[in-house]
């Protein structure tokens, strides 16, 4: 799966996300994203920095600019968590990209 | 927390074992929401229901807005989940909304149900968006004749097969359980053998028996007709070990862990940690329990002033007084066999501590079949206990 930087991406109307706690956890809400008893998705710490910047508004790009300012990594680093994190909620069905305004 | 994918961002875990739900004091795993006392069913066991057509109760209930606002708070609060049950909580016009909004709160949903107001558009609903938690099916009987003299309601037992046919065909993940009664009893096998070809049942159905008396102690005659279905504690005994090859040795484990004297401290189990919701808006500390000072009128607080302050004082301050209860009870090492609790106790007779004979008799004929008791001893006697709980 391709993620592009330039793309705006959202949660999907086919999860809830809560936060508790400070900690991110998503629910599915429609049949085929997880739904065995007792099964949660939760995000880390970098996983949540990168969600908390997914608002359907900014482009991943933005986010990643973002990130580079607010966290010390190695050149690429923040560019591939975001991109890979993407990648994976996307293919969970969890974010979707959204036309960008 | 157990990953169980190689993410290194996401981690698929287990709810019931996350730290966010274990001891916190003011977090909310689950809320029990009893939407209704009402019932399509008359069951001659029962000890809650109401007709389905009781208008007096109906406009008691809390509204479709007074339990959205429960629901919320729940949620924020942190409950995962919440269990809608009843009476039959399919009676109520509003249930769509109400499972609707609990899911869109990312709370998951446990619905008991009898299953006869399962309909073709609820099940969809349910195959497209899930509860996430298995729904719970009471079975009366396996015939007509049967199911028809437990539930009191012609008709019900095809309503009832048609419900779970629906819930089979639409591939919405459902377990049966069962109450043991003496219309039924001969149906036991069949019953069985049925839950087995059931897609989501991975264990064997669990049964009721030794039934509770009318919680709000509104109907003497009904609890004369309750107390003359329930087996004797020999025949549970039996039963129990019958629906569970495992029984002896899980009762061996649990008695391990969950036996000793309670004193004269009457919540010593779990009540009140959780929150239970009546239909009329009033959090009990336990789904049995509504003693009318052990309740908490949701509509003049909250959720959390209850669960922070009002059970934890009333789980600290509710003392035993009674001499019988704190000669027998109080020094009873049979506590994890004993259905004995302030709730059965209010239930049977009125107060919250007086010892419930039936109970006593029950646990102490399992505690003589586990090897804990031998023939005429009586457990608040056994000073030994802790060497008897070693050697089983």
């Amino acid at each position: 799966m391709t993620i592009s930087p330039d793309a705006v991406y959202a949660v999907s109307d086919d999860v809830v996300a809560r936060e508790i706690e400070g900690e991110i956890i998503i629910v599915p809400l429609v049949a085929g994203i997880g739904d065995l008893e007792d099964e949660l998705f939760t995000l880390n710490e970098t996983g949540k920095a990168i969600w908390d910047k997914l608002d359907g508004r900014r482009r991943l790009t933005e986010v990643i600019q973002e990130l580079s300012a607010e966290y010390q990594a190695a050149p690429g680093e923040i560019e591939a968590d975001v991109l890979g994190l993407t990648a994976e909620l996307v293919r969970r069905r969890m974010l979707v990209a959204v036309p960008a305004s | 927390m157990s990953a169980v994918n190689p993410s290194p961002y996401a981690a698929k875990v287990s709810a019931s074992r996350h730290p966010l739900w274990k001891n916190r004091a003011h977090f909310l795993g689950r809320l029990d929401l009893e939407l209704t006392e009402r019932c399509n069913n008359d069951c001659i066991h029962c000890c809650i229901n109401l007709p389905a057509d009781d208008r007096v109760a109906r406009r008691r209930e809390l509204t479709t807005s007074g339990i959205i606002a429960i629901l919320k708070e729940a949620a924020a609060l942190g409950a995962l989940s919440v269990r809608f049950t009843g009476g039959e909580p399919l009676v109520r016009e509003d249930f769509q909304d109400l499972y609707l909004f609990a899911r869109r709160l990312g709370l998951k949903v446990m619905l008991f149900t009898n299953a006869r107001l399962i309909t073709t558009d609820l099940a969809r609903l349910f195959a497209r968006i899930p509860p996430l938690e298995k729904i719970e099916v009471t079975v009366y009987g396996m015939r007509r004749e049967s199911y028809e003299a437990v539930s009191r309601v012609p008709g019900s037992f095809e309503e009832f097969r048609r419900g779970v046919g629906l819930l089979l065909n639409k591939k919405v993940p459902f377990v049966v359980k069962g109450a043991v009664l003496p219309p039924n009893i001969r149906d036991l096998e069949e019953f069985e053998t049925w839950a087995e070809t059931l897609p989501a049942m991975d264990t064997p159905p669990q049964y009721s028996m030794f039934f509770d008396l009318r919680g709000r102690r509104d109907s003497p005659f009904k609890n004369r007709l309750i107390r003359s279905l329930r087996v004797s504690p020999e025949d549970g005994v039996i039963l129990l070990r019958r629906q569970d090859r495992a029984y002896l040795q899980e009762m061996r484990q649990f008695c391990g862990k969950f036996m000793g004297p309670s004193g004269d401290l009457l919540f010593s189990c779990r009540a009140g940690h959780g929150a239970c919701v009546d239909a009329y808006g009033k959090l009990q500390p336990c789904l049995l329990m509504r003693h009318p000072d052990m309740v908490y009128d949701l509509k003049k607080g909250s959720l959390k002033k209850a669960l922070t302050n009002f059970f934890p004082r009333l789980r600290e301050e509710t003392r035993a007084t009674n001499p019988d209860y704190l000669a027998r009870c109080a020094r009873c090492f049979l506590k994890g066999l004993c259905e004995q609790c302030p709730a059965k106790s209010w239930s049977e007779h009125g107060t919250l501590d007086t010892p419930v004979e039936y109970l006593c008799r029950v646990a102490h004929v399992q505690a003589r079949d586990l090897g804990l008791l031998r023939e005429r001893e009586r457990a608040w006697e056994v000073n030994d206990w802790k060497e008897r709980i070693v050697q089983i």
